[in-house]
Formats: C-alpha cells, sequence, structure tokens
C-alpha cells in the first residue's frame, strides 16, 4: 500500500501527506521523536527541495528525477517472501545478513535479535518500540553537526524530510567492548512493479572499545524507477573500530540521496569504502564530525560511470577536537555522457591543533562528452596543522597505454588493464578478503559492461573463497 | 632480409626529425647505432615501434616481407618487434606478472597458440628470471614503480627475453646504469642472441659495445646515416667525438 496514485515530488506533495498520515507515522513513536519530526517537517516546509541555486546543489540537478511519478511508500508490503526476494544471492539468511526492501527490515523469523554477545540488530521500527532509550540517546543527534561557521551542511532539507516520514531500517547496536565475530550485510533491495519514492533511516551505535564490519549495499532488482531518500547514523563510541563499506548497484533510472552522519568519539577509527558501481543519480551525502580528540578517519570512494549516469560525493569533515586524521581518496572513471562531482570540505575549528587531513580527488575522462566538477576545499583556523588536498582529472595514461601496446596487449585489453590498476588502488584498501575479490570481480565485470544489476555484493554465495587473479582473461576479450 | 628501411622521412608536429634512412637488417646480426643527441636516434625507435604521434611523410619500412608501417603498434609486437624503452614507464596497480602474463598470451593467440596455463608462466618466468640475473622480488611489484634505473632496464631486459622477439630495439639501455647494472644488461642481450634474431643497440657511448659486440655500426647525424661500418668504427667515434662527423658532414657541405 502506498500514499496515494503515481505523483511527481513536489513540496507540496510531501507536506500534504504528511498531515494525512502523521498519526500513522507517528504510530510508534516514543515523545521526543515526534517532536523531531514536526520541527523537521516545519524546516522541510521552509526550505523545500534543493535546487540548482544551492552551491552544493549546483552541479546535480534533480529535475529529471522529479519529474517522474512515483508511488509515495508508506506502508511495507504484506505477505514478502524474503527467499523469494532476495533470490540473486542469498541462498539462506545468516544471522550477520540483513535484508531490506524497499526501505523496510525483513527478517526470517523475529524482527529484532539479541544476540549472546549483546548486539542488537534487526529492524528500527522495533527497536524503537523495545529500546526507545537506546535509540533516543542516538536518533537525530548527529545530524546538525555543525558549530561554528557560517555554512550550514546539516541544513539539508532531505534529512529534514527523512527525519519527518521515516518509519523502518536497520539499527544495529555494539555494546562496549564487543567486537563483532563477522561482518554484517545489510542487503538493502528495491524491487517493486511500481516506481517507488522510499525513505529509509539507519542507526547505527559502536560502545566503547567495540568493533564492527559493516557492508551496506544498495540493489535494484528490476529497472523500474525509484527515488531513495536514506539517512544512515552512525556512532562511534570512544576507541571504537568500523570498518564500513557502501557498495551502490541501482539501475539507471533510480535515484539514490545517501546521507551518513558519522559522530567520532575520541580515539575511535573509521575506515570507509564507497563502491558506486550503477545507478541514475546518486549522491553521497557524508557528514563527518571528529567529537574527541586522536579519532582517526580514512574515507575511500571508487566510482565507474557511463551512459548518462551521475555520481555526486559531498564529504564533510569536521575536526572540531585535537590530534585526529582524516584522508580521503576519491577516484572515477566517467565513460560516455556521465557526470561526476566530488566536494570534499574539512573544516579545521580553532582548537583542533595537530590535526592532520588530506583529500585527492581523481578523475579519468574516457570521452569528450563525460564531464567532473571536482572541489576539494580546506577551512583552516589554526596554524598547528598538516592538511592537503588535490585534484586531477584527465584521459588514461597515453604513455603506459604505448607501453602496454609495445609488449602485444591488444588496444582494448590495455584500455582495461589500465583501468583496473587505477581502480585497484581503492580496492586494495579494503581489508575484508573475500569481499575484496568479490568486489575486483564486479568491478572487472563492471568495466567490461558484464555486470548485473542483480549482482549484489553478497558473501555468502558464489562462493568467491579462492582468491580471483587479477587478470584478464583473453578468451573473453 | 629481415628488416629494411629505405629513405625513410618522419616527422613530430610538422618538424622533420628523420630525413631519409637508409638500413638493412638481417636475422643474426646486431646492429649499433650511434650519433649525438638529438639526432633522431630514438625517433628511429618509436617510428619502427609504431608509436602514432610520429608522422611517416615518405619511404619505406618492410619487415618480414611486409609493410611494417601499416600494423598497429601491438601488432608489430605481435609480430616480433620488440622496443626496449630509454624511460620505462611506471604502471601503478599493474604487477609484471599481470602484464606479462596478458603480454605473453596476446601473442600466444595471435599465433593461434593456447594461452599458457598460471603454472607453466610461472615456470616460463622464473628461467628468464633467472637468464637476465632478476634475483630481486620485482615480479610482484607494479610495473618499474619506484624502480630504480638500473632495476627499470633489467626488466626491460626481462620482458624481453620474455616476449623472445625477432627484432630487439634498445634505445639507450644502458644510459644511467653503473658498470654491474650495465654487465647484468649485456649478458641479458648476449644471451638472447641467435641466429634467427636482430638486435638494433642504440648508444650513445662506446661503453656497451664492449660487453655487446655489434656486426655493424651506423652513425646517425641531423636525420640520417651518415657512416656505416663495423665495430672499429665506435672505436673511432670514441677517439675522435662527434665533433669529428660534424666536421666531416661541415666538409662535405651537407650540414652546418
Amino acid at each position: 500500500m502506498q500514499g496515494g496514485l503515481k505523483q511527481n515530488i513536489t513540496k507540496e506533495l510531501f507536506s500534504g501527506l504528511y498531515r494525512e498520515y502523521r498519526a500513522s507515522i507517528m504510530a510508534g513513536d516514543y515523545p521526543a521523536l515526534t517532536a523531531q519530526r514536526e520541527n523537521a517537517i516545519r524546516r522541510f516546509e521552509e526550505s523545500g527541495f534543493p535546487t540548482t541555486k544551492l552551491e552544493s546543489w549546483k552541479n546535480t540537478d534533480l529535475k529529471e528525477s522529479f519529474a517522474r511519478e512515483y508511488n509515495v511508500v508508506l506502508k511495507p508490503e504484506q505477505g514478502v517472501d524474503a527467499q523469494k526476494v532476495f533470490r540473486c544471492n542469498i541462498p539462506h539468511l545468516d544471522t550477520a545478513i540483513m535484508g531490506q526492501l524497499n526501505g523496510w527490515y525483513v527478517s526470517k523469523d523475529v524482527p529484532l535479535m539479541e544476540l549472546g554477545n549483546g548486539i542488537i540488530m534487526g529492524s528500527l521500527a522495533e527497536a524503537i518500540k523495545k529500546y526507545p532509550a537506546l535509540v533516543e540517546a542516538h536518533l537525530g543527534k548527529y545530524t546538525s553537526s555543525r558549530t561554528d561557521s557560517n555554512t550550514n551542511f546539516n541544513a539539508d532539507s532531505f534529512t529534514d524530510l527523512n527525519t519527518a516520514y521515516f518509519q523502518d531500517g536497520v539499527f544495529i547496536y555494539v555494546p562496549d567492548n564487543v567486537k563483532s565475530p563477522k561482518p554484517v550485510q545489510i542487503i538493502n533491495v528495491i524491487h517493486h512493479d511500481e516506481n517507488l519514492f522510499l525513505q529509509s533511516r539507519n542507526l547505527i551505535v559502536l560502545g566503547k572499545n567495540s568493533r564492527l564490519s559493516l557492508v551496506h549495499c544498495d540493489d535494484s532488482y528490476n529497472h523500474q524507477p525509484s527515488f531513495s531518500n536514506v539517512v544512515t547514523e552512525i556512532y562511534l563510541g570512544e576507541n571504537s573500530s568500523l570498518d564500513h563499506y557502501k557498495l551502490q548497484n541501482l539501475n539507471n533510472t533510480s535515484t539514490l540521496i545517501s546521507t551518513v552522519y558519522f559522530q567520532m568519539e575520541a580515539f575511535s577509527n573509521l575506515k570507509s569504502h564507497y563502491i558506486s558501481l550503477n545507478g541514475g543519480l546518486l549522491r553521497n551525502n557524508i557528514r563527518l564530525r571528529f567529537n574527541g580528540p586522536q579519532g582517526n578517519a580514512n574515507i575511500y570512494g571508487i566510482y565507474l560511470m557511463d551512459s548518462k549516469q551521475h555520481i555526486d560525493n559531498q564529504v564533510f569533515i569536521d575536526h572540531a577536537f585535537p590530534d585526529c586524521t582524516s584522508g580521503e581518496l576519491f577516484k572515477g572513471i566517467l565513460d560516455e555522457h556521465s557526470s561526476g562531482v566530488f566536494n570534499g570540505h574539512v573544516l579545521v575549528e580553532r582548537n583542533a591543533v595537530r590535526t592532520n587531513a588530506y583529500q585527492s580527488n581523481r578523475n579519468i575522462l574516457l570521452t569528450e562528452t563525460a564531464k567532473v566538477n571536482s572541489k576539494p576545499f580546506l577551512e583552516i583556523y589554526n596554524d598547528d596543522v598538516k592538511c592537503s588536498h588535490g585534484s586531477t582529472t584527465g584521459q588514461l595514461d597515453q604513455d603506459a597505454m604505448y607501453y602496454l601496446r609495445q609488449r602485444g596487449i591488444g588496444e582494448d585489453s590495455a584500455r582495461m588493464l589500465l583501468m583496473y590498476a587505477y581502480a585497484d588502488e581503492v580496492i586494495s584498501k579494503i581489508d575484508i578478503e573475500p569481499l575484496k575479490y568479490r568486489i575486483e570481480d564486479m568491478v572487472k565485470k563492471r568495466l567490461q559492461g558484464e555486470l548485473q544489476i542483480c549482482e549484489a555484493c553478497v558473501l555468502h554465495c558464489s562462493t568467491p573463497e579462492h582468491p580471483m587473479e587479477f587478470v584478464i582473461d583473453m578468451t573473453k576479450i | 632480409m629481415l628488416l629494411s628501411i629505405k629513405n625513410l622521412h618522419a616527422s613530430i608536429n610538422g618538424k622533420e626529425i628523420l630525413k631519409g634512412i637508409d638500413l638493412d637488417v638481417n636475422q643474426g646480426e646486431v646492429h649499433a647505432i650511434m650519433g649525438p643527441n638529438g639526432t633522431g636516434k630514438s625517433t628511429l625507435a618509436s617510428v619502427i615501434a609504431g608509436r602514432e604521434v610520429f608522422d611517416v611523410t615518405s619511404g619505406e619500412v618492410i619487415y618480414k616481407g611486409r609493410n611494417l608501417l601499416k600494423l598497429a603498434v601491438e601488432e608489430r609486437a605481435r609480430e616480433g618487434i620488440f622496443l626496449g624503452f630509454q624511460y620505462p614507464v611506471e604502471i601503478p596497480g599493474v604487477s609484471i606478472t599481470n602484464f606479462m602474463r596478458t603480454a605473453v598470451n596476446e601473442v600466444r593467440k595471435y599465433k593461434g597458440l593456447d594461452p599458457l596455463g598460471g603454472g607453466a608462466f610461472l615456470k616460463l618466468m622464473e628461467e628468464k628470471k633467472k637468464l637476465v640475473e632478476l634475483t630481486s622480488n620485482l615480479a610482484n611489484r607494479s610495473v618499474n614503480e619506484g624502480f630504480s634505473g638500473g632495476e627499470k632496464k633489467k626488466n626491460e631486459i626481462f620482458q624481453m627475453a620474455m616476449l623472445e622477439p625477432t627484432l630487439a630495439i634498445l634505445d639507450e639501455t644502458d644510459s644511467g646504469l653503473d658498470i654491474d647494472a650495465l654487465r647484468v644488461v649485456a649478458n641479458g642481450v648476449n644471451k638472447l642472441r641467435t641466429k634467427d634474431n636482430a638486435f638494433m643497440v642504440i648508444t650513445h657511448y662506446q661503453r656497451l659495445l664492449d660487453y655487446i659486440v655489434p656486426d655493424f655500426v651506423h652513425v646517425l647525424f641531423e636525420g640520417k646515416i651518415v657512416k656505416s661500418g663495423t665495430k672499429e668504427l665506435a672505436l673511432e667515434l670514441e677517439e675522435k667525438g662527434y665533433d669529428w662527423i660534424r666536421k666531416e658532414q661541415r666538409d662535405n657541405g651537407i650540414a652546418g
């Protein structure tokens, strides 16, 4: 069931639907959440959807995405057979796999599990009912991280809209001193025979000294248009450590606005990987705040775009405390008429002495019609820092092409080798070995134009246990 | 005849570099190409290899009885032309093993042979590593990335050993090498010499020719071969310097 028939996306639509459905949206809320929603919808109504007039949306035009008609998802479908939906890749739902269908958590048995080691994982809607105090302590607390500057990055109306509307998503809680024994995977699948507009919310909380590896995949299983506005809040408690992977493989008519807020306490460690293989319009908002000293964050991105695909990575890192280190490395290959945007903004606040930060964005344009807008940006308010940033955009190295071809390697294979090599700098940072092989395989297929959109990043099937050689199979070229 | 170059003219960005080269190379021969800087030695190597930035404006190059100039870079390579680069290119992210495996198997495919399997390939690689005294663990590293000058040149010789070319052109392989590296490179070449292949050794100095003894020596000057002889010519050049050639050309009224 959806809220009304297909409609264009406008501020008025969401304003109206909210009034109409607020009772059912809020049904499970604790009081503070209701208050957050009421504030959020008011802010959204004031600001409306972003347009290209805003600096941070200058190069990403949502007009085409909005012009499509969508069913706004307000209730889960009944009687979904999880096994059937995740047919492509999940032979059996493992405890470490969390399925999400059209924004709703899908469970085989219980919607929220508490494991022996104290880890809680499952549906956010359930967590709100069952652990309201735990959720309340974090939910919506990190979406307005900016403290002392004029540019208000958090005032993204998509987050407000999500806060007003969300009803479900994934919840993970790792208690203090607990190290998750195996990676957790969130498989978020969009699959419907209607166009969908969906808004889910994820909350991931890591206690002190805890550790988690999280693989988060966004996939579509058909070619139906969709619009996702997903907000994820991730709290890294003191001295906790998160290895985070986002893998995006959506169809060419999908729009994904993914906003992730990282709140990092003292001595916490983050490694985040954004691997964007497919999607009509992908916008990754990454907002990170060091909320204590000696935090360390590395964010890696690789994006491979073609046809008229568009990718926009917006990274904002707030160095609010001393002795933190952040690194960004984003690399893209853009083919045909695709376009890319990179906006990296590092803010070093007055007291954040001994900050170490670097940003790097590199792009390869394979055609004259592909384009990219890259803007690494440092905003520094003290002298005791070590910061660097750089951006390059170019073609494949012609000297390297010549060198490879002089050894007898054909032009196509040479190009493929160089593109692999280029992507491999980011892929090699993946610490989970089977995932690395899987993603190498997917990148290889993607570059050869053989990747299917239903090919998810799941580890548990298609058994990539044996290391694959990073070599081109000549018989297939 | 393996290679026959006739009245070859080539230019880059409208500037003529080669101004009528004539050169014949037979199987089993080693030809040294000498000459001062900027006279077209590297251009000649590039034109034979097929680098697209150069325009051949006239003349012909016949290789194994075919018009070489009509073949793409990779086709020439598969037909057995190898260029040892003066400045080998660094390719981060491509390991030498994968690079060579791809190259060897593409050449094999061209010749209608089955690709070498992993085991057979590694065995071949070990064998060739030994041949060129490539003792370090270079093969697992990215192509030329962070290599010293000597390592880069040894790597070129290693690749040559792997690909077993019919015509190998070594473009100033000796430049920047210390005497030990030079000996290793030269030994590699000497071990690979057979009656069926040929070498063109481009060098600025006579030194390399103490180790790789050429059958013929040619002096390239201002885009032309102005003198050819046997290995004694190299010694004469070493003794008299390139000014001797310049003067002779001036006296003949050809240059200056």
